[in-house]
C-alpha cells in the first residue's frame, strides 16, 4: 500500500496509485499487465493505439489516459475486452505490411508479442497493401515504414528528448504516415544517432540498426521464451534483458 | 513548381505579419496565402514557419490536414461538388460528370493548362438546395444542366468569380416553421441588457429553469457548462461559438448565422458576461466562408453600437469581443477538443479528456464552447425567464429544436418544433408523402424505419443534432449507407486505430454487399467491427461513424440481403480477375488456367 491507501480494483484485485496516476501506469507499477502499444512509461500517454482499453465502471476507456481514482471497478482480462483488443491488433497488421517471418525483430518485437497475448492467429481482415519505401540513406539505422503503426514514441523522443525534431506523422485519415522531417525525406541527412532515445523507442521493428542482425537466432529471443505479460516492454529492458541493444 | 515567385512569397512575410506573428492564426494565414498563390507551395510554408518562429513540421501538418488546403497546385478555379447523398438524389454525379466532360478534366484532376479542378467535398450544407458546390470556396446552390453550361462557359472565358452571375451563389434560408426561437422579434441589446440589470447569478438561474440542453447534439445542460466554466480557476476565460456544422444532412447552423446572427453574437456575449470572459470565439466551417463579410460587418455595427467591444452599453467593466475563425474542411473539428486545437492553430485531433474544455480549452484556460443554436436560445432566455422557454418541450427536453430536412420531401427547408413532436408529424408537414427511412443527426445518427415513425423527436426518445435526410420508397437504402461510409473515411483524423483503420475495412464490406459480392459473413463482419469501433474509438467520430450500417442492418435487413451471395463465404478479392494477368503474360487460356468451367467460358469470349 501507498502513503495515501488511495486503490482501485483491476480484475478483483486491488491495485494501489499515486495522486495523478493513470490506471495503466499504476497497474504496471503494481505489476499487472494491460497490453498496450503507444504507450511508454517514460513518455506522457498518447491514447492513439487503443489496445489498452478497459472496463472502468462499466464503460470502455483507454486504461493509459484514465486517471486512477479510488474505488474504481476496472476490468481487463475479460473475453470481451480480449476479442476487441485481438480486432485492433488485427487492424494494424494489415494497415502496413508486417511479414514476420522475415523481420529482423521477429520474436523481440511488441507489436508481435501483444498480438500473441491477445491471441491473435491470423490478420483476419482484407490486407491494405500500402506501398511504402524504405529508407535505408543513414549509415547506421534503416527505417521500414511498412511496419510503423503511428504510436508517435519515436516521434516524441526525438522532439521531447534528443532535442531533434526528426520524425513527424503527416496526412489524415488513412493516409497519415510517418515522415522524415527534412527537405529530401531522408534520414541519412539528419543527425540521427543509434544513441538517440528516438532510436529505442520503437515497438516494432519499424527502425533497426544496420550491419547486424540475427545476433540471437530466432525462436531464443525475448518473447519467444516468456509472454510481453511476464517480460514487459522491449524498449524499457536493458541489452542483457534482450531489450534494445544501443542503450 | 516553378509557379512560385520570390515576390509572391514576400506577400507571405506580410500576411504573416498582419496577423501578428501568432502561432494561432497559422489556419487563417495559409487560408489568405492559399487566396493568393492557390495552393501552399514548400517555399511558402517554410517561409510562414519562419516568420512564425515554429518547426516547418508543424505548418506542414496543418497544410495536409485539412481538406481545403493543398500542397499541390489545384486549377485557377477550383470546383468541389456537395457529395451528400442528398446531393446524389437531386442528380449531382450525372452534372458532374456533364461538367468534367465540357471542361475536358477527369473528377479530381487539374487541367493540364492549370485552368480548373474538379472534385468532390463532403456536404456543404445546401441540402435544401442542393446540388450544390463551392466554387474556389464560396456556395453554389441549385445546379442544374443550365448552370453547370454557364460555368463551364465562364470557366473557358475566364471571368472572375466577381462577374460571374449573382443568383449562381443565392443561398435562400427556407425557413418553413417557426416557434419561439425564429418567430418571435428580439430586441438586439435585450439579452445584455437583462444581465446588466440582474447579474449574472440570476440568469444562470434563469438558464438552470429553462432546462436548456446543448443543441449540437450531445445535450449537455447549458447552464451546469456555464457555471463550471464560471467557477473555475483562470484568469482568463474564452467563449467558443461551434458553427463548425459538419454533419451531413444539417444546415440549421447556417441560417442562424445568416438571418439571426445578432442572436448569436448576444448569446455569446452574454455567456462572456455570466462566466467572466473577454474573448469570443466564432468557428465557422470553411463552406460557410460566403458569410464571412456579412458577419464581419455585423460584428462591427454591434461595437459602434455599444453591443460589443469595450464599455458594453456604457459599463467601464464589460469587455467582450468577438473574432470570426474560419475551418477549412474538417468534420472533425466540430469536436470541441478539436474545435480548439484548430482555434489554436494546429490540426484538429481530439484532445484526451479529461480534462474538458471548462476547465482547460483554448490555450489551456477555462472555455464554454457551445452550439449556435445554443446560444440563440440563451439570449432569449435571458429576456424572456427559464419558464417561458421551459413552458414548451417534454420533461426532459426544453424548449424546441430547429430541424434540417432534406431528401425526399416537398418542402426541404427549416423546421422548428417544440420537443417531443413526433418524426410522424414532420414528415407531413415537409410533404414526404412516401418515406421508407429517415438518416437522423446525420450519418453519425441513427436510421429508423417506418416501424419508428411514431417516436417522439427529444433526448428521451430520439436525441438529434438536428439533421433529417428522407429516403422514399423508390430510393436503395444501401446508396445512402455507402455514402455515409465514404464520408467517414475522409473524414476520419487519423490518430486512433480503430477509427483510421475500422472506417476504411467497413465502407469495403459495404462496397462488397453493395455491388454484389457479400455473403451473410460479411454482415456479421459489419456487425463485430462496428461494435468494436463504438467503443474503442478515441472520439465520437469513429465512435459513431458504424452508427448506419449497425442501423440499416437493423431496421432495413433486405436492403442487404437481397443482395448477398448464396455462399458462406466470398473472397475480399475476384480471385479468377486475379489471375487474369498471370494468364496474360504466359500466354494461357487452356482450362487449367481458370477456377472453374464458368470462367473458362467467360475468359475464351472474345
Ligand atoms: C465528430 C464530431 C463532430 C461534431 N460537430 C459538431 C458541430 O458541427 N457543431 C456542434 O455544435 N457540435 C458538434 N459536435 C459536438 C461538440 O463536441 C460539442 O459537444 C458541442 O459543440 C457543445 O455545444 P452544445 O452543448 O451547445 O451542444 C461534434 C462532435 C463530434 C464528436
Ligand atoms: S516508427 Fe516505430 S516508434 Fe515511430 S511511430 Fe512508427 S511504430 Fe511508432
Ligand atoms: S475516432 Fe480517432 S481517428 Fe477517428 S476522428 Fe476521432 S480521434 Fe480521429
Ligand atoms: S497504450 Fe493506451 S491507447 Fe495506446
Amino acid at each position: 500500500m501507498n502513503d495515501t491507501g488511495q486503490c482501485f480494483t483491476l480484475d478483483g484485485r486491488m491495485v494501489p496509485f499515486q495522486e495523478g496516476q493513470t490506471v495503466l501506469a499504476a497497474a504496471l507499477a503494481a505489476g499487472v499487465y494491460i497490453p498496450h502499444l503507444c504507450f511508454n512509461p517514460e513518455f506522457a500517454p498518447h491514447g492513439s493505439c487503443r489496445v489498452c482499453l478497459v472496463k472502468v465502471n462499466g464503460r470502455m476507456q483507454a486504461a493509459c489516459t484514465t486517471p486512477a481514482a479510488d474505488g474504481l471497478n476496472v476490468h481487463s482480462e475479460t473475453g470481451e475486452l480480449r476479442d476487441i483488443r485481438r480486432g485492433i491488433l488485427q487492424m494494424l497488421f494489415v494497415e502496413g505490411n508486417h511479414v514476420c517471418p522475415a523481420c529482423e525483430k521477429s520474436g523481440a518485437c511488441q507489436l508481435q508479442a501483444v498480438a500473441y497475448y491477445v491471441g491473435m492467429l491470423t490478420p483476419h481482415f482484407t490486407h491494405f497493401y500500402p506501398r511504402r519505401p524504405v529508407d535505408a540513406s543513414h549509415n547506421e539505422a534503416v527505417i521500414d515504414f511498412n511496419r510503423c503503426i503511428l504510436c508517435e514514441l519515436c516521434v516524441r523522443a526525438s522532439r521531447d528528448i534528443d532535442g531533434k525534431n526528426l520524425f513527424a506523422v503527416q496526412g489524415r485519415g488513412i493516409q497519415a504516415h510517418l515522415v522524415v522531417n527534412t527537405p529530401s525525406g531522408k534520414l541519412g541527412a539528419t543527425d540521427f544517432s543509434l544513441h538517440d532515445k528516438a532510436a529505442q523507442v520503437c515497438p516494432t521493428g519499424a527502425i533497426l540498426t544496420k550491419h547486424q542482425g540475427y545476433t540471437i537466432a530466432i525462436g531464443q529471443r525475448l518473447y519467444d521464451r516468456k509472454p510481453i505479460s511476464v517480460v514487459g516492454d522491449v524498449a524499457q529492458l536493458s541489452e542483457q534483458q534482450g531489450g534494445r541493444r544501443h542503450e | 513548381m516553378a509557379e512560385t515567385s520570390p515576390v509572391r512569397i514576400d506577400g507571405v512575410r506580410d500576411i504573416v505579419q498582419r496577423h501578428g506573428a501568432l502561432p494561432t492564426r497559422l489556419l487563417q494565414i495559409l487560408r489568405e496565402i492559399q487566396d493568393d498563390l492557390r495552393w501552399l507551395p514548400a517555399e511558402a510554408l517554410d517561409s510562414v514557419a519562419e516568420a512564425l518562429g515554429i518547426a516547418p513540421d508543424r505548418v506542414r501538418r496543418v497544410a495536409e490536414f485539412y481538406a481545403f488546403l493543398y500542397t499541390a497546385p489545384r486549377g485557377a478555379y477550383n470546383i468541389l461538388f456537395s457529395d451528400n447523398i442528398t446531393d446524389r438524389m437531386l442528380g449531382n454525379r450525372a452534372l458532374l460528370h456533364a461538367l468534367c466532360a465540357r471542361l475536358g478534366v477527369g473528377i479530381g484532376e487539374t487541367r493540364a493548362d492549370g485552368r480548373v479542378t474538379v472534385g468532390t467535398t463532403s456536404c456543404t450544407g445546401m441540402c435544401d438546395q442542393g446540388p450544390a458546390a463551392l466554387v474556389n470556396g464560396q456556395a453554389v446552390t441549385r445546379l442544374d444542366a443550365a448552370r453547370i453550361a454557364s460555368i463551364a462557359t465562364l470557366v473557358e472565358q475566364q471571368a472572375p468569380l466577381e462577374q460571374w452571375p449573382r443568383e449562381l451563389f443565392e443561398v435562400t434560408s427556407n425557413i418553413r416553421r417557426a416557434d419561439i426561437l425564429l418567430g418571435r422579434h428580439f430586441a438586439d441589446g435585450a439579452a445584455l441588457r437583462a444581465v446588466l440589470k440582474r447579474g449574472p447569478a440570476a440568469i444562470l438561474d434563469e438558464l438552470l429553469k429553462s432546462g436548456l440542453r446543448g443543441q449540437g447534439g450531445a445535450g449537455f445542460k447549458s447552464a451546469a457548462k456555464w457555471r463550471s466554466c464560471r467557477e473555475a480557476s483562470g484568469a482568463v476565460k474564452y467563449v467558443v461559438c461551434n458553427a463548425d456544422e459538419g454533419e451531413p444532412g444539417t444546415f440549421k447552423d447556417r441560417v442562424l448565422m445568416q438571418d439571426f446572427a445578432d442572436l448569436v453574437f448576444e448569446g455569446m456575449t452574454l455567456c462572456g458576461r455570466v462566466m467572466g470572459a473577454r474573448q469570443g470565439f466564432v468557428y465557422l466551417r470553411g463552406e460557410y466562408r460566403y458569410l464571412l463579410d456579412a458577419l464581419r460587418d455585423t460584428l462591427q455595427r454591434r461595437r459602434e453600437v455599444g453591443l460589443l467591444g469595450t464599455a458594453i452599453l456604457g459599463e467601464p467593466d464589460f469587455n467582450f469581443d468577438i473574432e470570426i475563425h474560419l475551418g477549412a474542411g474538417a468534420y472533425v473539428c466540430g469536436e470541441e477538443s478539436a474545435l480548439i486545437e484548430s482555434l489554436e492553430g494546429k490540426h484538429g485531433v481530439p484532445r484526451i479528456r479529461p480534462p474538458f474544455p471548462t476547465t482547460h480549452g483554448y490555450l489551456n484556460q477555462p472555455t464554454v464552447v457551445n452550439n449556435v443554436e445554443t446560444f440563440a436560445a440563451a439570449a432569449k432566455i435571458a429576456v424572456e425567464g427559464g419558464d417561458w422557454f421551459a413552458s414548451r418541450g417534454t420533461a426532459e427536453s426544453k424548449g424546441t429544436k430547429l430541424l434540417s430536412l432534406s431528401g425526399d420531401c416537398e418542402r426541404p427547408g427549416i423546421y422548428e418544433y417544440p420537443f417531443g413532436v413526433t418524426v410522424r408529424r414532420v414528415l407531413e408537414d415537409c410533404g414526404a408523402r412516401d418515406a421508407q427511412g429517415i438518416q437522423m443527426a446525420g450519418p453519425a445518427g441513427h436510421m429508423i424505419s417506418a416501424k419508428l415513425f411514431d417516436r417522439r423527436i427529444c433526448f428521451e426518445d430520439l436525441a438529434t443534432g438536428g439533421s433529417f435526410m428522407v429516403f422514399d420508397q423508390q430510393r436503395d437504402i444501401l446508396d445512402g449507407i455507402r455514402n455515409f461510409t465514404h464520408f467517414f473515411v475522409h473524414e476520419s483524423c487519423g490518430f486512433c486505430t480503430p477509427c483510421r483503420v475500422g472506417t476504411v475495412l467497413m465502407r469495403d464490406l459495404v462496397i462488397k454487399v453493395h455491388t454484389g459480392h457479400g455473403t451473410r459473413y460479411d454482415l456479421e463482419e459489419m456487425r463485430t467491427l462496428g461494435r468494436i469501433m463504438q467503443v474503442a474509438c478515441h472520439c465520437g467520430l469513429g465512435q459513431t461513424a458504424p452508427n448506419p450500417v449497425l442501423d440499416s442492418l437493423e431496421q432495413f435487413p433486405e436492403a442487404y440481403e437481397r443482395r448477398l451471395r448464396s455462399t458462406a463465404f466470398e473472397p475480399a478479392f475476384d480471385l479468377n480477375a486475379a489471375l487474369e494477368e498471370a494468364r496474360r503474360l504466359t500466354g494461357r487460356h487452356d482450362p487449367g488456367a481458370y477456377l472453374n468451367e464458368e470462367e473458362l467460358l467467360l475468359g475464351a469470349m472474345p
